[in-house]
């Protein structure tokens, strides 16, 4: 087997006496996309927020391609290749929605003490950050102000922002959350889409996305993963029937 | 769209230079020669809230501390010219010197220094902690140059003679104003690339979502502390210029008080903007001199002007005024 791009061995976050991650092994496979769900609150943003580096686990390892990030900053993360969304969207509200994906070419491109050359008329930003624009639908609304937009563009454009620091894993924490039913479709194709490019642990709550999407799917409940495996695997599993699923409902 | 562009109104830029050229000459003519002076403090104070507007406006970052800097900056220029004049060497190596070619400089960057310094330990905490380490600093400093007598102590230092200028006679308070004018067109210059540089872009950025700029991989503390650094050394070169104007370099220049002013200024003008930090400057220097003329409780009536600034003009007087010429 490949190497994994993600491999998460023995992670353990307490708050007091909650123990919000318990012992999570998870791994994720390159050109895969694994899906994270569970029940609210079993912990899946805040195992999300250890990947990256906001929140620092209290036990265990997190590798990305073989290199341990243990000791590195978010920043340094996301140099690596790793890049996440936000549930409820973290964007910058003053800014235009070119401006946003500008400012993530612009980290990319290196360091920013750079204090002299006017950032909004320098072509190799905009240009590059037009071409993350492209197909997402919000080609018409790049000089709008991202306070103006609506949650569901405000979504496309999180993700937009994530590709445009061209990422090795994309951690997507409940992208379609808040979508009505036509944005979902457009969100699934757009992530389907995605699927040879990068590889993503997708947490969400939309089954019907989640079936659509995963590989794989992993079930936490109560920071612990109950169960691992593939679509077929995990709809068949009666553990993950009782907890999360509940039983004798009818799936999809 | 956010991007600064008071200078793409280059007509409105151009008429009030050519005002502020004319202006000695105007102050002249119709009697009021203190208008010189009015107008030297105000550009000095311009330039000082303007690098305080930086880190708060820009940066996002409320530093209480600001006037540390303003008053290194003044008392470089005095500890400088006392050796000069006393002929002995500082620490027994440095001589002194009245030359500002040389002092503004060495303000510039003794202030930088400190502020790096303060700035490396304040900028690991944030919110109410940042504001109030940012104050005990300069409350520190305060005291410091209180209890040094070699420097004046609670007196201050007083600087016989402006600094010299090759070829200007720095005695003529209008030279010390064109001076003065023509640091200001530099410095607003200088700030006007820097805050639309991409270094300006990452700053502003980290203002409206720290969380956001850290998901795209920006490590925020280091773009942080060259902001506090270049504002320092900004306030430096105004108190520099500000003891080369009063020929007097005194604690009361790094008070707490002064880094209310200067937050007032910026507040006045307009939080974030440009030109905003001198325009506050001009109102908050007038209406000192106005009101200090009708009552000793001056500061009264300043708090109520701030109130309503605050509460109805939506970005202070600098977004008052482009409001109700229409031009947003």
């Amino acid at each position: 087997m490949a190497q994994p791009i993600l491999n998460v061995r023995g992670l353990v976050k307490r708050f007091g006496g909650l123990l919000a991650t318990d012992h999570v092994d998870l791994t994720v496979q390159p050109g895969e996309i694994h899906a994270l769900i569970g029940p609210n609150g079993a912990g899946k943003t805040t195992l999300i927020s250890q990947l990256m580096g906001e929140l620092k686990p209290n036990e265990g390892t997190v590798e990305l391609a073989g290199q341990s990030l243990d000791a590195l900053p978010t920043a340094r993360r996301v140099g690596l290749g790793l890049a996440r969304t936000f549930q409820i969207t973290c964007l910058l509200p003053d800014y235009t929605v070119l401006d946003n994906i500008a400012l993530a070419v612009q980290v990319r491109q290196g360091h920013s003490f750079r204090f002299w050359k006017n950032v909004r008329s320098d072509r190799s930003l905009r240009d590059e950050a037009s071409t993350f624009l492209t197909g997402t639908g919000l080609e018409p609304r790049e000089n709008e102000l991202v306070a103006n937009l609506s949650h569901g563009e405000q979504k496309q454009l999180e993700l937009a922002i994530a590709l445009a620091t061209q990422p090795r894993l994309l951690l997507l924490d409940e992208p379609m959350a808040g979508l009505g039913h036509a944005e979902s479709q457009q969100m699934i194709k757009t992530l389907r889409g995605l699927k040879n490019q990068v590889s993503m642990l997708l947490v969400e709550h939309d089954m019907d996305a989640v079936f659509a999407l995963a590989d794989r799917i992993s079930v936490l409940v109560y920071g612990r993963v109950i169960a691992s495996g593939s679509v077929d695997e995990i709809r068949q599993n009666p553990e993950v029937r009782t907890a999360y699923l509940g039983e004798g409902d009818e799936l999809c | 769209m956010n991007s600064e562009n008071s200078f793409k109104r280059p007509a409105l830029l151009a008429a009030v230079l050519i005002v502020m050229i004319a202006l000695p000459l105007i102050a002249d003519a119709t009697g009021y020669s203190a208008l010189t002076s009015l107008a030297t403090r105000i550009l000095i104070y311009g330039i000082a809230a303007a690098s305080l507007n930086l880190v708060l406006g820009y940066g996002g970052l409320v530093s209480f501390g600001h006037a540390a800097f303003f008053g290194i900056g003044g008392y470089v220029v005095g500890i400088l010219y006392q050796h000069y004049s006393l002929e002995e060497p500082l620490f027994g190596f440095i001589p002194g010197t009245n030359q500002m070619l040389i002092t503004l400089p060495v303000a510039i960057l003794i202030s930088g220094l400190a502020a790096a310094a303060i700035g490396a330990l304040s900028l690991r905490t944030g919110g109410v902690q940042f504001i109030m380490i940012t104050l005990a600093f300069a409350q520190m400093l305060f005291f410091l140059f209180v209890s040094l007598k070699t420097y004046g102590g609670d007196d201050g230092l007083i600087i016989r003679r402006t600094n010299e200028l090759p070829g200007l006679n720095m005695r003529d308070k209008q030279t010390v104003y064109y001076v003065c004018l023509f640091i200001t067109a530099v410095f607003f210059a200088l700030l006007w690339r820097i805050v639309n540089s991409r270094f300006g872009n990452v700053l502003v950025g980290l203002r409206q979502s720290e969380k956001r700029m850290a998901a795209i991989g920006l490590p925020a503390y280091r773009y942080r502390l060259m902001a506090f650094i270049i504002s320092g050394m900004g306030c430096g070169l105004a108190g520099a210029l500000m003891a080369n104007f009063l020929r007097f370099a005194s604690p009361d220049m790094m008070h707490w008080t002064k880094s209310g002013e200067l937050m007032v200024m910026v507040i006045l003008g307009g939080v974030g903007t440009l030109f905003g930090p001198l325009i506050g400057a001009a109102v908050f220097i007038v209406l000192e001199t106005t009101l200090a003329a009708w009552t000793e409780n001056w500061q009264l009536a300043l708090g109520f002007i701030l109130l309503f600034v605050v509460l109805y003009t939506h970005g202070g007087v600098q977004a008052l005024v482009s409001r109700l010429m229409g031009k947003r």
